[in-house]
């Protein structure tokens, strides 16, 4: 046990403070909604020729080119936090198509697509999930036909986020009908304004629109445009599903939403006494402050065996289930203690931090179904952590 | 930046629960228990050669100069096993009473005795830690004690014990002092003993070397983070008995085990306790290391695994089916023992209102 970064790592944290206080005052104030706005990309240009966005992705491909070091990337993560600086994009083109492409995508689609995708000049969405097929994601029914050079796609997916922004899309499409539901699927990237592609706005409970339906009619793509080869989508897409699922969940999130409720407790009354002296509110606080610093810690734990190369088995398949959970009773906290106020949205008069409680409180509802419900997470616990038997198949009809 | 176990650590908790698993299975614990042993001659014997008993008392003294995180990592196999043997007051909360507020002459007095396995200390700080019930309480004056106390730790078979009195002043009382009573109290769990204390103008002499009161608030830290990591220990086994036996047992045709029901109940106890692990070693480790941070993290880590522990206890009771409910597979024991640990030495609401007050969110 040694929580000391040691010497090497000190030096690195004084050269992003460095950076921080002869940069941060070009930080964007608007990121704009669904793509990056002119001072956002602008803030991630200057990220990545310093190393603070994309750091380990090869210079050939537009990133920084440094060796993987965790280490280094929990320390700038640290000072941005602490700064209180944005951190580079983390768009889905980001966080999952790159390192996607990095590991099994053509050396002509690296060169094509990564360098703008990390400018966040590219902006993507992800086709995956279909009406018929969420939990059961590799039943999915979008069918691409040969002909010719071309696929011809027809079909529909749904919970497309920023897909009316989006320039590009990386797609799972069934190829081969015959084969098993696994070994069928294909994962093809192209434009969303290829002809026969629609895009609906998806209204939440939210009131906003944060995903789209994506319906496809004859669309047609090139041969040449898959990743991986046919029949290997689904390989590729759990290749992918591993980067989305350590976003989620992210201890350091529910440990800046915690400061903002004590902020909030410590400021708000009620009948003229602050919320936080309030027994009921306050040992609601205390409770999930522990479980915010035991998920920081499991984190810490998670980092070290990172860097050791170890599987720390169960304790990495819990962190979806858990800090989405948290992330969500912390919001909740937010709503309760502020009480009719709490449930003001909109524009309201005496609205508070623009209604964004109740918006975080419905939308981390959507983060705990999304990605893998908590109960998929479930099966997987206790399947591959526990060793538990799998649900016997049920007998075909 | 290295957050967990060294390979020596692994090794020596490995260590300790070989040996347990061997001396103290569950018809051991279960002879100890019906015959109201909590000192159980052959499972103490197996720990004093393995040094648990002198983890915390420095080399001087005959011990092992360990550190809390060490001592947790025992107490997490004493839970796992149930073990029937003094361990909080003797081995962690008295050692750090004798080093942090006792003379050279009543160190080198009782903490070879300690670290040999030669006597046993008994810790009465309950109304300090979780405040008086009934009355209880301790009055210090002209070297002698009066009062009661209650919930003593390690009580039965104490040689010595360690008193806190009303002030936060510490004493050392003999076992077998002129108007002591010793009275056993019978809880849930019948692996530890717990007593009261009727002390009648009782001779003592003052732990008076040191700040007594920092020292007093050392040892309820740590003991909360041994108790902390005695539901950790005992959570565990309570979930893998849960998915060997949901394993083995059918109905409808099939494993239960393969009922997702049943599956989901398994995977919420280890999501729910698994991080709990973090917090116990964070906070053993912030007692040494980081001791801004360690009365916090020791209030943290006892409410979590608590109110975890409570949860883990039910739901893997439940996983058991009527099996779970009956004497016969004993699992009862595991359940009293996370029960018992919950209240000792401040209870979740309790420890959490101390969290506040450390933060400044409350009054003391």
């Amino acid at each position: 046990m040694d929580l000391a970064y040691g010497p090497q790592y000190d030096a690195f944290r004084a050269e992003v403070r460095a950076f921080i206080a002869a940069h941060g005052a070009k930080a964007p104030r608007r990121f704009g909604v669904s793509r990056p706005s002119d001072e956002t990309l602008a803030w991630q240009r200057l990220l990545i020729e310093h190393g603070y966005a994309a750091r380990t992705v090869p210079k050939a491909y537009g990133g920084y080119g440094a060796e993987p070091d965790i280490l280094k990337s929990r320390i700038i993560a640290e000072e941005f936090t602490a700064a209180g600086l944005p951190m580079g994009i983390a768009n889905q083109g980001i966080s999952m198509l790159v390192p996607t492409l990095l590991e099994l995508g053509t050396e002509e689609q690296k060169k094509k697509w990564i360098a703008p995708t990390l400018r966040g000049e590219v902006v993507w969405c992800q086709g995956y999930s279909e009406p018929g097929s969420g939990s059961d994601l590799a039943s999915l029914q979008t069918r691409a036909v040969e002909d010719g050079d071309d696929f011809v796609i027809n079909g529909q997916k749904i919970w497309t986020s920023t897909a009316h922004a989006a320039d590009m899309i990386f797609c799972l499409v069934r190829t081969e009908p015959e084969a098993k539901k696994h070994e069928g699927i294909s994962y093809l990237i192209f434009s969303m304004k290829t002809p026969g592609i629609e895009v609906r706005p998806l209204k939440t409970m939210t009131g906003h629109a944060e995903f789209n339906e994506v319906f496809f009619t004859d669309v047609r793509v090139p041969q040449k445009d898959i990743v991986a080869g046919r029949g290997q989508g689904w390989f590729v897409a759990n290749a992918t599903l591993k980067h989305e699922r350590g976003m989620l969940g992210d201890p350091n999130q529910a440990g800046t939403r915690l400061k903002e409720i004590v902020d909030l407790m410590q400021k708000e009354t009620i009948d003229g006494t602050r919320l936080i002296d309030h027994p009921g509110y306050r040992d609601r606080l205390v409770e999930l402050q522990g479980r915010v610093l035991a998920m920081q810690f499991h984190g810490l734990r998670l980092l070290t065996a990172a860097t050791k190369g170890e599987d720390p088995g169960i304790a990495r398949l819990i962190v979806k289930l858990q800090g989405c959970e948290i992330n969500h009773q912390l919001a909740a906290l937010a709503i309760d203690a502020l009480g009719e106020i709490g449930v003001l949205y909109e524009d309201s008069p005496h609205l508070r931090a623009g209604g964004s409680w109740q918006h975080r409180y419905m939308f981390d509802l959507g983060l705990i179904i999304g990605g893998g419900t908590a109960q998929i997470q479930k099966n997987i616990i206790s399947e591959r952590g526990l060793g538990m038997p799998r649900e016997p198949k049920p007998a075909k009809a | 930046m290295e957050f967990g176990l060294s390979e020596d650590q692994k090794l020596l908790q490995e260590s300790i629960g070989r040996t347990l698993e061997k001396v103290s299975p569950l018809e051991r614990v279960r002879q100890a228990a019906e015959g109201h042993d909590t000192h159980a001659g052959d499972v103490w014997q197996a720990l004093v050669e393995l040094g648990v008993t002198g983890m915390l008392v420095a080399e001087e003294h005959g011990g092992m100069g360990m550190t809390l995180l060490d001592a947790a990592l025992a107490a997490e196999m004493l839970g796992r096993h149930v073990a029937p043997v003094p361990f909080v007051a003797t081995a962690v909360m008295a050692p750090i009473a004798l080093a942090g507020a006792g003379s050279q002459a009543q160190q080198a007095a009782w903490l070879p005795k300690l670290a040999s396995g030669a006597a046993v200390a008994g810790v009465a700080a309950s109304e300090q830690a979780a405040g008086a019930r009934d009355g209880a309480g301790i009055t210090a004056g002209g070297g002698r004690l009066n009062g009661t106390a209650l919930f003593v730790l390690d009580a039965a078979a104490a040689d010595v014990f360690i008193v806190a009195d009303n002030a936060r002043g510490l004493h050392l009382v003999r076992g077998d002092a002129k108007g002591l009573t010793r009275i056993a109290l019978t809880s849930i769990d019948l692996t530890r003993p717990l007593g009261e204390l009727r002390f009648d103008n009782v001779e003592a002499e003052p732990l008076a070397s040191g700040d007594a009161g920092a020292t007093l608030r050392r040892m309820i830290d740590a003991g909360r983070t041994m108790l902390a990591a005695d539901t950790l220990g005992a959570g565990w086994m309570m979930i893998e008995k849960a998915v060997a036996y949901a394993g083995e047992r059918k109905q409808f045709g099939r494993v239960i085990g393969s009922f997702q029901a049943v599956k989901h109940m398994c995977a919420e106890m280890a999501a729910e306790l698994e991080p709990c692990r973090s917090l116990v070693w964070y906070a053993a480790h912030a007692f040494d290391a980081m001791p801004d941070e360690a009365r916090l993290m020791a209030a943290h880590a006892k409410s979590l695994t608590s109110e975890t522990g409570r949860f883990v206890a039910r739901t893997a009771t439940e996983v058991h089916g009527g099996m779970g409910f009956t004497d016969l597979v004993g699992l009862h024991y595991w359940f009293k023992r996370i029960g018992l640990n919950r209240q000792l030495l401040g209870a979740p609401e309790r420890v959490r209102h101390e969290a506040a007050v450390l933060q400044g969110w409350a009054a003391d």
